[in-house]
């Protein structure tokens, strides 16, 4: 499968989340901006010549509700995901899923074009696909 | 229902997707969480006391990409409980969207193998 050899790193993957949970039992925040707390949405980047490819891991949000914004080479990811409801007198077993508001940034290469960006949501992920200025792309001159 | 930890069927790496579980008087209420999960490559089995929950990612990934930053770094899921003896695992409806499987099991007896339909609202 192609993503063994992409996203290789399964050992700090669960270490990563072994973190995120003690962070989470703890409510401790390792850095000044504070990470959103789990770290929710997961998130993978990735890139290749001619564009810069972010994957949010943001399952049960409301793609409307998503608020995606590009300013000075930031890209920030910001919404809100709901708890689900618990009737009276139930009892809540295992609470392990991410509930509340969350914020997360990432800072991109300099030569993206911030105005050919797309977004899409499918299957829980957020998938925003930013190309790259033609200028920063490699491009074969001929020679006459 | 309680979790099983040891995992001697597969021995491939897998992520485990977070739940909350939630029981009220007439049964017990599932959601995980299996981001990049499309509904044909979500598994649920649920064979005598056993449910287990399997899924494969399947992400739009351009062609020569190379991943710089990796959350998520394993195109799999996997979880498996075990069910109590008064849940009805004939009676288990799911439902998938948006990444989120929802599970409902109803209190009743007795567990028989059978493969549950996934239902996307």
């Amino acid at each position: 499968m192609m993503y063994r050899s992409l996203f290789p790193r399964d050992l700090f993957a669960e270490l990563d989340r072994l973190q995120r949970e003690m962070q989470q039992s703890y409510e401790l925040s390792p850095s000044i901006r504070g990470v959103a707390r789990g770290g929710f949405p997961a998130m993978n980047v990735g890139g290749t010549a001619k564009s810069v490819e972010i994957y949010a891991f943001a399952p049960g949000v409301d793609p409307a509700s998503i608020d995606v914004q590009l300013e000075k080479g930031v890209l920030t990811i910001a919404g809100e995901r709901k708890a689900e409801a618990v009737p009276e007198k139930a009892s809540v077993h295992i609470d392990e899923r991410f509930a509340g508001r969350f914020r997360r940034v990432v800072t991109l290469p300099d030569d993206v074009d911030a105005n050919a960006v797309s977004a899409k949501y499918r299957d829980g992920v957020l998938h925003i696909s930013i190309q790259r200025r033609a200028a920063a792309q490699p491009r074969r001159i001929s020679i006459d | 229902m309680s979790e099983q930890t040891r995992d001697t069927q597969t021995p491939e790496p897998t992520l485990m997707p977070p739940v909350d579980v939630i029981e009220d008087a007439n049964g017990i209420t599932l959601y995980a969480d299996l981001p990049g999960v499309p509904k044909d490559k979500l598994s649920l089995h649920v064979e005598v006391d056993t449910l287990t929950i399997e899924g494969e990612v399947a992400l739009d990934i351009p062609e020569g990409m190379e991943a710089t930053h990796a959350e998520v770094s394993l195109p799999r899921y996997r979880r498996v409980f075990t069910l109590s003896k008064e849940l009805d695992s004939e009676k288990v409806g799911a439902e998938f969207a948006h990444g989120v499987l929802k599970l409902r099991i109803p209190k009743a007896a007795h567990a028989q193998p059978r493969r549950i339909e996934v239902r996307v609202e």
